[in-house]
């Protein structure tokens, strides 16, 4: 069991980091809790593998501190950190049957034999591996080979967090979700801190608790699938998470609120206040593709948008327009009536977000989401 | 689809078949057509049937330096094979260093056989090489051209010196190809050093492996001209190995029938020791 605490990290691969470009992460806090199952999610290259090689200690951090249930880890490698991780490409010993495999960093650790048996079945049974003890490791296919690597984590009682880094890439299709839902039960069952980088937000949603979006080297934000769906703290993960991700549209400020074009959308008074008190003008609106309401015929509230395309996806449609031309995404069940040419909506006001510099503003904690 | 039958598409064929029979079947017939038969000059001979064979198979000559051979390419193998990956792990991986180690390596494998035999010849001389003259300096009785056991040492020494590269090549590829990720779990895991080479490197070097025995097996088994130039076979016979009686028998003596039974009885066995060798590789990678 262990609380991982990155305290003001930060780490860049050049030697005299100069620029902020130069950071593959930014400094930053972030605690993952006793026994949470966490995903950290984010395109390739932002930063998400090497932040997992730092909690593990296969990388040291240039800055900052990586503290295990409140003590400093920054010097101690990765063999002595309680730590396991289970990497993109199965890692299996190949000589070995899967039996010596598991028993593997036991036997490294001098565990007494009778020991090493009664864990190893346990584990197995676990993973449904049990079939398979007496069989040569190389000749599995790729999903039972990943959960090998993951029992070599788990066999070792004093493994209190296990670091996952894509695990699933090389898995079929049909039994990545099965693993998926083995990972669960695992977690479940062991009660270990799990950490699961992923650039699949499907993968992330399923697994995880909480989802920490990595974006620029940075976390933009951390908090439950819902969360992140309803209220994303960045317009980066407004983007990144949903199937369209977020309309995001760049406007200036109006009289009672903001205006792109023509076009004019009313804001809440407490949002028009908020936003004449920040200097900046990068300000962007978003909505989800889900919540633009579609009206059936000409209204005083309506947007009239062209249709340009409209994409079937088998249980939902994704009805492509251009208001004032701006492109914008709706998605509308299947059943949902398709108008011809010209399609009236409006943004209702509860989802209808406002960002300024990308972050969030929001108008109930005064401030928060604006990034100095 | 209807099946197009042309029978011009053998023509096709026609040129390696003609390169084949010229650079291999009519050579091999004709050793053959040699070992059946005793030649006194170019128009007398008689056909002897399987005479040739059965002497050569009963020859102390040929049997001794068969023995010879064997102990010869099963030292070799025994020394070159673990020295080569001892090299190999030594080497660095990248950087400045991982260049010029290469290269280093790589000198022994461009020199000439007989330049070889000739630089050891010279560098082994009891009286004006380094090697020999300091050996006898520090107390060594040693003279390679007198002693069969020194003479043994060196042709050995000189082998290694030339050869155990080619594993350390071979080798230092093979253990490039092992992803980063094998490493790290194996931190991970614990595993101490001798664990991440008996487990993870040796296993991957398997492959690289199997093809350094063969040629290094094949080449050692063929040896001639490096021995030849360093000790013309002695002293005595002591380090006359079968390419080397072959070549005495044949040219210096002139006995073309015994010396194409002797040939073809040591092509097969070249044969059957590479094809068993293989065998085994195969039947152990079926058996997992």
């Amino acid at each position: 069991m262990a609380e991982i605490h990155l305290k003001s990290l930060a780490h860049s691969y050049s030697k005299n980091p100069s620029d902020p470009a130069d950071y593959a992460i930014r400094e930053m806090d972030h605690v993952w809790e006793h026994g949470g199952a966490y995903a950290l999610l984010g395109p390739s290259g932002c930063g998400k593998s090497t932040l997992l090689n730092i909690m593990s200690g296969l990388l040291s951090p240039t800055h900052g501190q990586v503290l295990f249930d409140g003590i400093e880890v920054n010097n101690i490698p990765p063999e002595d950190r309680n730590i396991a991780q289970v990497f993109q490409f199965p890692v299996i010993y190949d000589s070995m049957t899967v039996f010596d495999n598991l028993a593997f960093p036991l036997r490294n650790m001098k565990t007494p034999e009778v020991k090493v048996q009664s864990r190893v079945h346990e584990i197995a049974e676990a993973l449904e591996l049990t079939e398979l003890l007496k069989k040569k490791a190389s000749n599995l296919s790729a999903d039972e080979k990943q959960k090998i690597s993951m029992g070599r984590g788990l066999v070792r009682s004093d493994v209190s967090a296990i670091l996952f880094d894509e695990p699933l890439t090389v898995i079929d299709p049909q039994l990545k979700w099965k693993l998926r839902r083995k990972l669960k039960q695992i977690h479940e069952q062991f009660n270990i801190t799990m950490v699961y980088v992923t650039h699949d937000q499907l993968e992330a949603s399923t697994f995880a608790e909480k989802i920490a979006v990595m974006y620029g080297g940075q976390i933009v934000q951390f908090g439950t699938p819902r969360e992140l769906f309803e209220r994303p703290n960045h317009s980066f993960v407004g983007y990144f998470i949903g199937s369209p991700g977020m309309n995001l549209v760049a406007v200036q400020r109006c009289k009672g609120g903001v205006k792109f074009g023509d076009t004019e959308v009313k804001l809440e008074p407490e949002m028009v206040d908020l936003l004449a008190k920040i200097p900046s003008d990068n300000i962007k609106i978003g909505i989800r593709p889900e919540f633009i309401h579609m009206w059936n015929e000409p209204n005083a509230d309506a947007f009239c948008c062209d249709l340009v395309h409209v994409e079937d996806l088998g249980t939902y449609k994704i009805l492509n327009l251009t208001l004032n031309g701006i492109a914008l995404k709706v998605r509308i069940d299947e059943d949902q009536q398709i108008p011809k040419n010209k399609v009236y909506i409006s943004f209702p006001e509860q989802w209808l977000l406002v960002y300024v510099d990308e972050f969030l503003v929001d108008t109930s904690v005064e401030q928060e989401g604006v990034n100095p | 689809m209807k099946k197009i039958h042309n029978n011009k598409a053998w023509f096709l064929v026609l040129p390696v078949f003609l390169l084949v029979a010229f650079s291999a079947i009519v050579p091999i017939m004709t050793v053959v057509n040699y070992s059946v038969q005793d030649i006194f000059d170019q128009n007398t001979s008689y056909f002897v049937g399987a005479e040739w064979y059965r002497e050569m198979l009963r020859s102390p000559r040929l049997l001794d330096s068969l023995m010879r051979q064997f102990s010869f390419s099963f030292s070799v193998l025994l020394i070159e094979i673990p020295l080569g990956i001892a090299v190999a792990l030594m080497m660095p991986a990248k950087g400045r260093m991982a260049s010029v180690s290469l290269i280093l390596v790589a000198i022994p494998l461009l020199i000439p056989w007989n330049v070889v035999g000739t630089i050891w010849q010279t560098f082994s001389r009891a009286d004006i090489g380094l090697f020999g003259w300091s050996l006898n300096a520090i107390g060594i009785d040693y003279n390679y051209a007198s002693n069969p056991g020194d003479a043994w040492f060196t042709v050995l020494l000189m082998d290694v010196w030339h050869w155990t590269s080619l594993i350390a090549l071979l080798c230092y590829s093979g253990l490039r190809a092992i992803p980063e990720a094998f490493y790290q779990a194996a931190r991970i895991d614990r595993a101490s050093s001798w664990a991440i080479f008996r487990f993870i490197q040796l296993p991957r070097l398997k492959s690289v492996l199997v093809i350094g025995v063969l040629l290094r097996f094949m080449d050692s088994f063929m040896i001639y001209t490096e021995p030849f130039v360093l000790t013309g076979g002695g002293p005595g016979n002591s380090t006359t190995f079968l390419s080397q009686a072959l070549t005495k028998m044949a040219i210096g003596q002139f006995d073309i029938g015994p010396a194409a039974a002797f040939s073809l009885i040591y092509y097969l066995i070249v044969l059957l020791v590479c094809y068993l060798f293989f065998t085994i590789i195969n039947l152990q990678d079926k058996a997992k």
